[in-house]
């Protein structure tokens, strides 16, 4: 811990505050052997002090954050999970990244409805009552922003993990199949091949959902073990695995099906990737495989040489990853990481890998294949194909640079 | 956990299952349901919430709109955002750039992008205006559409729009969007095809893009970002310019932040000329001498908050914002005249 305290004390004196670090380094001692710490001679808060508790106020830092200038009202904006400070695959629910569209309504769950109707045979409108009473079940994905290290297409933007690989979370989500709705209310297997899915928000927002994907969806209404946030969906959502956040619709109120995608504005002037010559993709809607180191990452510093383990989370909307590679020299050679259980399909996974920092500058990139055999690309392979106008999409390898000092930063290498 | 922990097939089985073992309750009917929750969803119901409109025109309903018509009502409630042009890149930039996309300097706009009239006439339905959405008439939405295309003489002055002639509207960039990519399934084919080399692969250990010097400081004070235990800390960060998002929390009753929920941060800010005056110049410009009395002005400025202006900040109109309660209309007003700390 000396050359943390070492570097803060050095960080805040150039800052003019030497006195506070000063300070800061009495109060820090008070508390260690041989004294015996304030907090073992006294007693402390009760129980219910927080009903509904919240993290250690030691913890101020861990904060979903705006990146400034990105977007121009607070409603139709994006909100980034603190990636950098997070263990293994679950998203805490309060640090989910938030993307609104018109931002989060206040649903009063006894006045909310799901109406499903369309090709049906019995069109149907449920009570959240209703919709919770059906067969249920749980599972871990994740969610992707599908402009997720958007604003690195062209070149680098921001600086930490939290900006660049930040619209991304996972969870343990709890909800009715879909399939089981669409039964329910007699759908017209032959006929249905789209379906529409609506929010409740001030956008109304509607998204096409190809038919064959309602075996994996979810309408759900529980993340990890509690109701869904208001920020994600509350009272209910579509949790479509592997597809691009737009689809997992929130505040769902109503399931339409059809034979034709609606090209929706979500569908037709964004959320649609701009390729070389002028022509979209349109409806790109599967997440490709994708990793990112979250430590050491952008905008940290290693305070101590020695052993540091490096960390960070691989994923793909295509199933299950088989293994994940970490190169500690900018991508001449690669050593393959030893993955976290549970690695499951269509959910953030955990990698590791032991590692010795010699005090020298280096480059990390970490490199996910997923079981379908697939190889997350480079920038310069992305780009061959795509531009870098896509907005949406970039999956491309992560590099982060760390230099000599121990200072690491987002930096993207040459072909 | 397994991958798919329903199937479809699998809820079909149990489905036939149940039919079999109820046949002798009731006669085979491929339309039974196994639960029986929820109610029948009315044709009534249904037609208030069924407000999607498709590529084919299915979906819109009767009514009709000129361009003329639609000049007035978008002045009134759109300009302010997108611009008297359609030309304001703040928002969704809704005119120009037609034909630019493939060039070196490609402009996003709606005329530029959007394929299909009907998908213009969708969102303007069900999401706007921005603060007040689904609040327009089908006739107003028909106008509204029609004005936005003629604006790069999509459709020619005099247009008028109604369920027949929408969809046959021809938007420039009608040939624009391909599905031919591999994204579309899961099972799709991958437009990259990068090779897990091991050893001594060909690298470039020399970054070509990296943050400015300049530019350091955007997001704030990194080493602030970071919790504060682990032997990999947040980076000091000189020349940090944008408050921390916990400063932001720490003042979420504050006039500023009561602001921001209300939307009013949209087009103003606390010093600097947005779409709209800043707080400080309107603070000041009731402030002065010989204007009426604090509690009229703010009465009269609750009032236009509530129910729009024009004429005072020069031509742009300030919509109205009756979404804003009276009470919040109150307090922000306050805050304003307060010199907006």
């Amino acid at each position: 811990m000396d050359a943390r305290r070492r570097f803060l004390r050095n960080s805040l004196a150039l800052g003019g505050l030497a006195a506070t670090a000063a300070a800061r380094e009495q109060d820090l001692s008070r508390n260690l052997p041989p004294n015996v710490p304030e907090w073992e001679t006294t007693l402390g808060a009760p129980i219910l002090d927080r009903p509904y508790g919240v993290p250690s106020k030691y913890e101020a830092n861990v904060l979903r954050r705006e990146s400034p200038g990105l977007t121009r009202t607070p409603q139709s904006s994006v909100a980034f999970t603190p990636l950098q400070n997070l263990f293994g695959i679950i998203t805490p629910s309060g640090l989910h990244f938030e993307r609104h569209h018109a931002g989060v309504p206040a649903i009063d769950p006894h006045q909310h409805r799901l109406m499903l109707h369309g090709l049906v045979s019995n069109p149907r409108l449920f009570t959240m009552d209703d919709v919770t009473r059906f067969t249920s079940v749980s599972r871990v994905h994740f969610i992707e922003c599908g402009a997720n290290t958007g604003m690195e297409w062209g070149n680098v933007a921001v600086p930490t993990v939290q900006y660049t690989h930040g619209m991304l979370s996972c969870s343990e989500w709890t909800g009715v199949p879909l399939s089981v709705l669409l039964d329910e209310c007699g759908i017209d297997r032959r006929r249905a091949k789209f379906l529409l899915a609506e929010g409740a928000d001030g956008a109304s927002l509607t998204r096409t959902i190809p038919i064959e994907m309602a075996a994996d969806i979810l309408v759900a209404y529980g993340q990890n073990g509690e109701a869904l946030r208001p920020e994600q969906g509350y009272p209910l959502r579509l949790v479509v695995p592997g597809v691009q956040g737009v689809s997992n619709v929130k505040w769902l109120r109503r399931i339409k099906v059809g034979d034709m995608p609606w090209n929706t504005r979500e569908e037709a002037l964004h959320y649609i990737d701009l390729l070389p010559g002028g022509v979209h993709r349109q409806y790109t809607w599967i997440q490709e495989a994708k990793s990112v180191i979250t430590s050491p990452s952008g905008g940290q510093v290693i305070l101590d040489r020695g052993y540091h383990e490096i960390t960070g989370l691989a994923w793909s909307g295509r199933g299950r990853v088989r293994r994940v590679d970490v190169s500690i020299d900018g991508g001449r050679n690669w050593r393959t990481a030893t993955l976290q259980e549970p690695v499951l399909p269509k959910a953030l996974t955990r990698f590791r890998l032991d590692w010795t920092w010699n005090g020298g500058a280096t480059l990390l990139q970490s490199r996910v294949i997923d079981e379908t055999g697939y190889v997350q690309p480079t920038y310069a392979q992305l780009r061959a194909v795509r531009g870098t106008r896509s907005i949406y999409h970039n999956n491309a390898i992560q590099t982060w640079a760390v230099a000599t000092s121990g200072e690491v930063s987002n930096v993207q290498l040459g072909t | 956990m397994s991958s798919s922990a329903h199937s479809w097939p699998g809820a079909l089985a149990i489905l036939v299952g149940a039919a079999i073992a109820c046949a002798t309750a009731r006669a085979a009917d491929p339309a039974a349901q196994k639960y029986g929750f929820g109610k029948p969803a009315t044709p009534g119901e249904i037609a208030g919430w069924d407000i999607d409109v498709r590529p084919d025109g299915r979906g819109l309903p009767p009514g009709r709109g000129s361009v003329e018509q639609g000049q007035a009502i978008y002045d009134e409630k759109c300009a302010s955002c997108h611009g008297t042009f359609g030309e304001s890149n703040s928002y969704m930039q809704l005119a120009g750039g037609v034909g630019s996309l493939g060039s070196d300097q490609p402009v996003r706009s709606t005329a530029s992008k959007l394929n299909q009239a009907t998908t213009l006439w969708d969102y303007i339905r069900r999401a706007m205006p921005f603060a007040a959405p689904q609040t327009l008439t089908p006739d107003e939405v028909y106008a509204l559409t029609a004005y936005v295309l003629n604006l790069d003489n999509i459709v020619p002055a005099g247009t008028v729009l109604d369920q027949d002639s929408l969809p046959k509207v021809e938007m420039p960039n009608r040939s624009g969007l391909t599905t031919a990519h591999g994204l579309m399934r899961v099972d799709g084919k991958p437009d990259t095809a990068n090779v897990a080399c091991m050893r001594d692969c060909v690298a470039t250990t020399r970054p070509a893009s990296e943050i400015p010097a300049y530019a350091r400081g955007s997001h704030g004070d990194l080493s602030q970002q970071r919790r504060e235990m682990g032997a990999i800390a947040g980076a000091p960060t000189p020349g940090a310019t944008v408050a921390s998002a916990n400063a932001m929390s720490a003042g979420a009753v504050s006039g500023v932040a009561l602001a921001r929920r209300l939307g009013c941060t949209a087009c103003h800010s606390v010093d600097s000329a947005l779409v709209g005056p800043p707080f400080r110049a309107v603070a000041a410009r009731y402030a002065a001498p010989g204007t009426a009395s604090a509690a009229d002005i703010q009465a009269v400025l609750v009032a236009k908050l509530r129910t729009g202006g024009s004429g005072v900040w020069g031509t742009v109109t300030m919509p109205p914002q009756s979404q804003v309660s009276e009470s919040d209309a109150r307090k922000v007003v306050e805050w304003i005249l307060g010199g907006a700390q």
